[in-house]
């Protein structure tokens, strides 16, 4: 089994079986962080550029280490200290690792396709850590990873993302991803967040979390990004927080087993009570932990291959 | 050229003597089973080993420890085969220092099997001694790594296939030797 690309892009692109192989080994590299020598030799050799037009830290940091525990070698590129202050384009900026024999490169750009473009310069694989409003597709494959460790399954499950939509990669990618594995999808926020014909990706949107609340197994709750109320998206952040944020009074009709999840960084007391961060059905730090075990996965997955000339591996 | 049919070189009462045989060979060779430990290669070498675990355990009525090792993530070759391989588990519940493994596989063949699972193994502890078991010998090695315990040496060229069935796996316990068509 194989995927069928050369890169990552978003989970729009993924079938449901290439899905479920990437989250199928993203178990055994999870194991691995149990061993003494939490590393395997699997990338010895190939190159990994981290190339983040936008500031991250889990991300980078997450694909820093699964890059590391699959022996690659990495290079950071933040933009701020790079060429691209000096007006080098993105074209030529990758073009200038390809030349430098990348095997791999992670991006993360604030306008949406960015990882596409990059896709069609270069022959190294391209794995898209977020691309504007697009899609953040390993976070999608760890939260569905992150469900089935916790619910078996996701089929049929009712998931709820609640919050900003509209600006939301996450989200984008948790709706193509949990639809193709059959999940109920529900998307909860003001109006003023959620995207026109976002019924389109086969999601139920919803204004009022109340009313759903008891139905669902799994919330996957968004950052709610301060810098929106000054577009005037929601009245005031107090506000917010009163209607969409997740506290235990509006828990209190949930399932008992209903699982708690956070892309971070959390806004304590805004989308998400502390009360709730902390509680037994939160699991926002194994997401964490299962970010560099879904990321060894896709790399993984994207090494192999020279497509047919090959030998195959005898006993 | 399409493949030749396939030839029956071990039944299914050959391989369980054999199976018996390499239960007592490794007993004596190793004089005694108290630091004695078994790891099996996946898939086919995890069922060999539980099946010569459990001779050894009828027969000295101790309890030996099993561990089960994947080397695709050691594998040499990554980037060279066109499918991945399906990475499997690699479960070893007990710390390997200082013990006497004998380490099992189905088929020896090039040897590059052995070389990536005794690189994972070094990776979990320093054994006191690695001991090769494998159940058929094909010859055609490319790297220096020979078999402490053989149950069948078979040797046969490149172009030929031998593959060992077992009822875990394949339904049904036999070793069939054929020559691969294009």
């Amino acid at each position: 089994m194989k995927l069928k690309q050369k890169d990552l892009l978003g989970l729009e692109y993924l079938s449901k079986e290439e899905i479920e192989l990437i989250i199928q080994t993203a178990k055994p590299f999870k194991n691995l962080f149990t061993r003494t020598v939490k590393k395997v030799p699997t990338l010895r050799g190939k190159t990994v550029v981290l190339l983040f037009y936008e500031p991250s830290t889990r991300t980078r940091t997450s694909f820093e280490l699964a890059s590391k525990r699959l022996s690659a070698d990495t290079i950071g590129i933040s933009v701020p200290a790079s060429s691209v202050v000096k007006g080098e384009s993105l074209i030529d900026t990758v073009k200038t690792i390809e030349a430098m024999k990348a095997d791999f490169v992670v991006i993360r750009h604030s306008m949406s396709g960015a990882a596409h473009i990059v896709s069609k310069t270069i022959s190294a694989s391209v794995i898209n850590a977020g691309d504007g409003m697009h899609e953040h597709p390993t976070q999608g494959l760890l939260d569905i990873f992150t469900i089935m460790e916790k619910k078996g399954n996701v089929k049929g499950l009712n998931v709820a993302i609640v919050g900003d939509i509209l600006h939301s990669r996450v989200a984008r990618s948790n709706i193509w991803g949990l639809n193709k594995l059959g999940a109920n999808v529900f998307v909860v926020g003001p109006a003023t967040l959620i995207p026109t014909e976002i019924e389109k990706l086969n999601v139920e949107v919803c204004h009022n979390i109340d009313k759903i609340i008891n139905r669902l197994d799994v919330i996957n709750i968004l950052r709610i990004q301060k810098e929106r109320q000054e577009q005037n998206l929601f009245p005031t952040l107090e506000e917010y927080s009163e209607i969409f944020g997740i506290n235990s009074y509006k828990l209190r009709n949930a399932k008992n087993d209903v699982l708690i999840m956070h892309p971070g960084p959390m806004n304590r007391g805004a989308e998400i009570s502390s009360e709730v961060a902390e509680s037994k059905n939160s699991v926002i730090t194994e997401q964490v932990t299962n970010g560099i075990a879904v990321r060894m996965s896709v790399l993984y997955l994207l090494a192999g291959g020279d497509g047919g000339k090959s030998e195959t591996f005898n006993s | 050229m399409k493949s030749t049919p396939q030839k029956v070189i071990v039944n299914s009462n050959e391989m369980s003597i054999t199976l018996r045989r390499l239960a007592h060979e490794i007993i004596e060779k190793l004089h005694g089973v108290n630091n004695l430990v078994f790891i099996g290669i996946q898939t086919r070498g995890v069922f060999i080993a539980k099946r010569i675990v459990s001779l050894i355990e009828s027969i000295t009525k101790k309890t030996i420890s099993f561990g089960t090792l994947d080397i695709t993530l050691y594998r040499d070759d990554v980037d060279r085969i066109s499918k991945q391989p399906i990475v499997k588990e690699t479960e070893i519940p007990f710390d390997i220092t200082g013990k006497d493994i004998i380490l099992v596989d189905d088929v020896l063949f090039t040897g590059r099997t052995i070389r990536a699972a005794m690189d994972e193994l070094i990776d979990f502890g320093r054994p006191k001694t690695i001991k090769l078991a494998v159940f058929i010998d094909r010859g055609c090695r490319e790297l220096p790594i020979q078999p402490d315990f053989i149950g069948l040496s078979y040797p046969i060229t490149k172009k030929d296939v031998i593959s060992v069935n077992l009822k875990e796996t394949d339904g049904k316990d036999n070793v069939v030797v054929y020559k691969k068509g294009d």
